[in-house]
């Protein structure tokens, strides 16, 4: 298949002005004639929904939450970033884009990003302006913090709650636009396949989590905004119910699904405490900025503390290794999240971390302390120091905090050109959803700004222009042969899930599936690994499909039928991000391949054989997919391996 | 630990329910309260019964979905957290738990512990919002809005929408709910246009949602994983009192 | 004039019937208490009559009674009707709850500590205001003017320990709906503040919740005592 961007030529500043002037217009007046779906309702789906409806178009919403506000958006802690340069210190739409091409690790597109980058103000004034109350200064002017490493500050933030608050104030846009008779929500609604006519996106198929009952909704163009696929590691940061199920029904009628081994790991979380764990909790990244890493030197120090009979708190000075200032006298224990993440693993890979489980390494707030007082420190840090505490019950003023790497956010997604298209006509995909903005790794403070930026701001333009070119009568009623073969094929499914009849409950499986991705296909990879994976997931599709246990029946409330239909998904997509994996043989941004280091153990690009997106094409069953590439061009940036000794 | 679960188990809003007891004798202090549930839930599958229904999904307490009244409490015993905030080290070895879904006539039971909450949505639907169309927004700077009065519409604008407030009002009162929303946005100068509107039309679909009055016990504020204050319910108070007495509305 | 019956109607409206009803009721409660202070006065009940013959034939204060009366009947509709839709509001009880972790056991039980002042004033009205207005009162003559002698009718009935004790405990339960009731009636105003809201509460809590009903309380406890020759 061949991939287009389709983005327009000319200088890089001019580009989404000129794209915006080429795309087709939709007449005022017609606008009401077009149908367009919805699916999720977070950052992008509910702005996109919101903004659609504004310009007259006809829009369905659909979330599996009860209310639209319920969208894991909403957990994102520290902030969103502009280029408004409030701050006066050098910043700009260059510098923004020009950062986050590099913290991408350069696998991101030049126009996409640059886009991101020129919208990022706009968003901003557009969530002031619906009561967003971000974070002010006295005098009244907005207050900004730097974030992530970046060396501007330029994060616009909302306690540690930016996530919640742009969330609402899409959700108050939705919500007006539900009062107006222009949105139709469906809450509790999953989307569970996407209908494809004429090689066109015509609707979707739903299951109604409280009735059971599978409907089918037709439109004109299908937006998915439903997130990333994190939970295919069972334990991330992200909400238990976020799944992959969308976008990749949408891959197996033909979306190509980009990059699916670029995930993102975080590495201040709360470690794992047993078996029962069900999902990680994120400590804010600032923490690192007066938190030292460390962990005994010997193995046997760790053994005693993990066994309790020593307390970290006894361990001398010169018995512990602060590893993190050890390799990166510069940055220190401000090192990128994929670098502190990376080290954190290895030190308990050589058995030398700590709690009960051995997997967690100290982030020592003594130091702090007694350099600035216990005050200074809770003004800074007392919530996370609180949260920390009803988590684990110990109290980090007096003991080191604990933390461990988590999965956080996937930089992979379905494939779409500059207009945020998928490789099927008429659907999109936005936000999480989509592969587009952040390359190899995204930085802090970005994804919310990217999740804002398809839905408010490129999609209403983009989406006129296919709508322009089909016209409002290419549309296929719900009760043409069409639909009623994805409901018949959906209800099969569901059905056989239900008559498995095994005895291994889902969350089995879905605990099987992360260990191995965790394991083999986490924070370090190689090909031998990736190649175990493969085949031990394999074996455990096998084994899910004969022998998973689904209690209940399908005309009700069925979380465990819903949470199997999503893990089907997550076993099939855990084998392509191996795969994909197993093709990129470089490391980049949060790939990282022990086979191509360089002799300090840091990541080494190949930019020669793998400056591109790889982009999977299903291709059936059980076979294995197409790699198709769309070569990423750099005109503006040079190239630069990172450092940070 | 042992812990005695006494749970509400309702097939759906048509069945009446009845309060069921299950034993579980290795619940871990580690464990939050909803991973005690996952362990419960695993140990019935495997036993070919039911799974207990419950809401739940970002399990970090901002999401709002959890739901639980545990031992006559919205959200357990603990103060200023969700369900899925609370672990177990909050009971002792050997308690008996019992743990009802939120009750009132606006949040019907859809099954077991999981509530129908969609009335919270239709009052915002009523005003909860800013008039502002995308794109129309003027300069982020331009409005000035001082610090204070930032951080006074950011403690109204934390509430999660969990309904913890109707559930612990002796009247499943929405107020706290609703007045933070108004209040937020009558405090902030984007939303003083319409303050007037606001704050009739929003009330008014309180009322018709089927929420009771307020009392002022100051349950729900206490109760509430935000701690949202009072204050706000006053100032909703006089926005309501302030528009009826001045609006255009006469019908 | 729909739009009046709406607000009035709506259950902020209703809040705010009960609390200008409320307050006004309380402030009614300072006049009435300075007044019956003559109770206390050595001489033989001669205050305490002037008073009341004041009391019964001033036009101004006539008026203002019958606002009282109306006061009275609302404040106890509206809290009947509040109260009902309340319970509607909840109509699955919780098995097991534990309000008294989240919230004043006065503030909960203000319908109950009301229906108790209102069986109180009906009882109180019956003995004293219909006596007064409707009953046979024996005369007492001051300076050659003849007066009813309600302070006889208050002697004899607080002669009776069964009804001082009625009185008391009533009188603990006005000190109950006061504690919460006054402060609470600004907030249905909207009036919070927090300068001001202190200052309420503190009135509410030790004004109205303690001295007022004490001062109340301690009438009878004096008649009682000093017809008993105790004191």
């Amino acid at each position: 298949m061949k991939l287009e961007s389709k983005i327009p030529a000319g200088p890089l500043a001019e580009k989404w002005a000129r794209q915006k002037f080429g795309l087709k217009l939709v007449n005022p007046a017609n606008k009401r004639k077009y149908d367009i779906i919805v699916v999720g309702t977070g950052l992008a789906g509910a702005s996109a929904a919101a903004s659609l409806a504004e310009l007259g178009y006809n829009v369905k919403a659909f979330c599996f939450q009860d209310s639209p506000r319920r969208a894991h958006s909403i957990a994102a802690q520290g902030g969103i970033n502009a280029a408004k340069n409030y701050q006066n210190d050098g910043d700009s739409v260059f510098r923004l884009f020009y950062d986050t091409i590099k913290g991408g690790d350069y696998r991101a597109r030049e126009g996409n990003v640059y886009r991101l980058a020129e919208v990022s103000v706009n968003i901003i004034d557009q969530c002031v302006a619906q009561g967003v109350p971000f974070a002010r200064e006295y005098g009244g002017l907005l207050a900004n913090r730097s974030f992530g490493g970046a060396q501007v500050s330029r994060t616009f933030y909302a306690r540690g709650q930016t996530g919640q608050q742009l969330l609402l104030g899409a959700y108050s846009a939705l919500s007006r636009q539900v009062a107006n008779g222009k949105v139709k929500l469906y809450t509790r609604t999953e989307m569970l396949d996407l209908v494809v006519e004429g090689g066109k996106a015509r609707g979707i198929v739903t299951r109604n989590l409280i009735t059971g009952k599978i409907e089918s909704h037709a439109g004109h163009a299908v937006l998915l905004c439903t997130g990333g696929y994190g939970n295919v590691f069972y334990l991330s940061t992200n909400a238990m119910g976020s799944n992959v199920t969308a976008a990749w029904r949408a891959h197996k009628k033909g979306a190509l699904f980009a990059n699916p081994c670029f995930t993102q790991i975080h590495p201040t979380c709360i470690p794992v405490s047993g078996h029962y764990q069900s999902k990680l909790t994120l400590m804010s990244e600032s923490l690192r900025n007066d938190g030292r890493v460390w962990v005994p030197k010997k193995q046997e120090d760790s053994l005693r503390i993990r066994e309790g009979k020593i307390k970290p708190t006894d361990l001398p000075e010169d018995a512990r290794d602060y590893f993190l200032e050890r390799r990166y006298p510069s940055f220190g224990n401000l090192v990128p999240r994929d670098v502190a993440s990376r080290n954190a693993k290895y030190v308990c890979d050589e058995g030398r971390g700590v709690a009960k489980t051995g997997l967690a390494v100290y982030l020592d707030f003594a130091d702090a302390i007694k350099r600035d007082g216990r005050k200074t420190i809770e003004a800074k840090y007392g919530n996370l120091f609180e949260m920390y505490e009803k988590i684990t019950g110990e109290n980090p003023y007096e003991l080191p905090m604990m933390i461990y790497p988590a999965v956080h956010y996937t930089m992979g997604g379905l494939w779409v050109d500059y207009n945020l298209m998928t490789t099927i006509p008429g659907c999109y995909a936005l936000g999480e959803a989509n592969f587009s903005d952040h390359g190899a790794n995204r930085l802090g403070a970005s994804a919310l700004m990217q999740g804002l930026a398809d839905g408010y701001f490129v999609i209403p333009y983009t989406v006129g222009d296919y709508l322009a070119t089909i016209g409002p009568a290419d549309k296929i009623a719900v009760d043409s042969p069409v639909f009623k073969e994805a409901e018949k094929k959906v209800h099969d499914t569901v059905q056989q899930l239900l008559s498995i009849k095994g005895d291994r409950p889902v969350d089995d499986f879905h605990r099987d599936l992360g260990h191995i991705m965790w394991e083999y296909c986490g924070m370090s990879r190689n090909a031998e690994g990736l190649k175990i994976a493969k085949q031990k997931i394999q074996q455990l599709k096998k084994d899910f499909w004969t022998n998973v246990k689904v209690l209940g029946d399908s005309e009700e409330i069925n979380q465990a039928l819903e949470q199997a239909s999503r893990v089907a998904d997550f076993i099939e997509l855990g084998e392509l991000m191996v795969d994909d994996a197993l093709n990129r043989e470089e490391s980049c941004g949060g790939h990282f391949r022990e086979e191509h280091q360089t002799e300090d153990g840091e990541a080494l690009r190949d930019d020669e054989n793998f400056t591109y997106v790889a982009a999977w094409e299903y291709q059936g069953e059980n076979q294995p997919e197409l790699l198709n590439k769309e070569v990423l061009e750099f005109e503006n940036v040079k190239l630069t391996q990172r450092s940070y000794k | 630990m042992k812990i005695t679960l006494k749970v509400w188990r309702q097939k759906n809003n048509n069945t009446p329910g009845k309060l069921v007891e299950y034993q579980l004798d290795n619940v871990s202090e580690d464990m939050s309260f909803l991973e005690m549930f996952d362990v419960l839930n695993d140990s019935l599958t495997r036993k070919g019964e039911e799974p207990v229904a419950f809401d739940h999904d970002c399990r970090e307490g901002i999401c709002g979905m959890c739901s639980m009244y545990i031992n006559g409490r919205a959200h357990g015993p603990q103060t200023g957290a969700t369900t899925c905030q609370l672990h177990m080290r909050s009971f002792s070895d050997g308690d008996t738990i019992v743990v009802e879904p939120w009750r009132a006539r606006a949040f019907p039971v859809i099954k077991d512990l999981m509530v129908d909450r969609a009335a919270f949505d239709r009052v915002i639907q009523a005003g909860g919002y800013v008039s502002v169309n995308t794109g129309s927004a003027r300069d982020a700077n331009e409005i000035l809005i001082p610090r204070t009065i930032a951080d006074e519409a950011m403690d109204a604008a934390a509430c999660i929408g969990c309904g913890a407030c109707v559930a612990a009002c002796k009247n499943a009162s929405a107020m706290l709910f609703v007045s933070a929303k108004v209040s937020q946005l009558a405090i902030l100068p984007q939303g003083k246009a319409e303050h007037v509107e606001r704050a009739e039309r929003m009330v008014a679909q309180m009322d018709a949602e089927g929420f009771g009055a307020c009392s002022f016990t100051g349950a729900c504020s206490v109760e509430c994983p935000k701690s949202i204050s009072l204050d706000h319910i006053a100032r909703l108070n006089r926005e309501y009192l302030g528009a009826k007495l001045t609006s255009d509305n006469v019908q | 004039m729909v739009w009046i019956t709406q607000a009035l109607s709506s259950s902020l409206g209703r809040k705010v019937i009960m609390s200008l009803t409320g307050l006004f009721l309380s402030s009614f409660l300072i006049v009435h208490m300075a007044g019956n202070l003559q109770l206390f006065k050595a001489d033989g009940g001669r205050a305490f009559n002037e008073y009341t013959y004041f009391m019964t034939h001033n036009p101004l204060i006539i008026t203002v009674s019958y606002l009282l009366y109306t006061s009275i009947l609302v404040h106890a509709l509206m809290a009947f009707i509040l109260t009902r839709h309340n319970r509607d509001s909840r109509p699955v009880q919780y098995a097991y709850s534990k309000p008294e972790a989240n919230s004043d056991w006065s503030s909960r039980n203000m319908g109950i500590l009301g229906t108790i002042v209102l069986l109180f004033i009906i009882i109180h009205m019956r003995t004293f205001w219909y006596e007064m207005h409707f009953g046979s009162v024996p005369m007492a003559e001051y300076d050659g003017k003849q007066y009813k002698d309600l302070y006889a009718v208050v002697k004899e009935a607080f002669s009776q320990w069964w009804y001082v004790l009625l009185y008391v405990l009533c009188m603990g339960a006005l000190g109950y709906h006061l504690a919460h009731g006054f402060q609470s009636g600004f907030q249905s105003l909207g009036v919070r503040h927090k300068k001001y809201t202190p200052v309420i509460e503190l009135v509410g809590r030790y004004f109205f919740a303690i001295i007022i009903p004490l001062a109340f309380a301690a009438m009878p406890v004096y008649v009682f005592l000093q017809v008993h020759g105790i004191i």
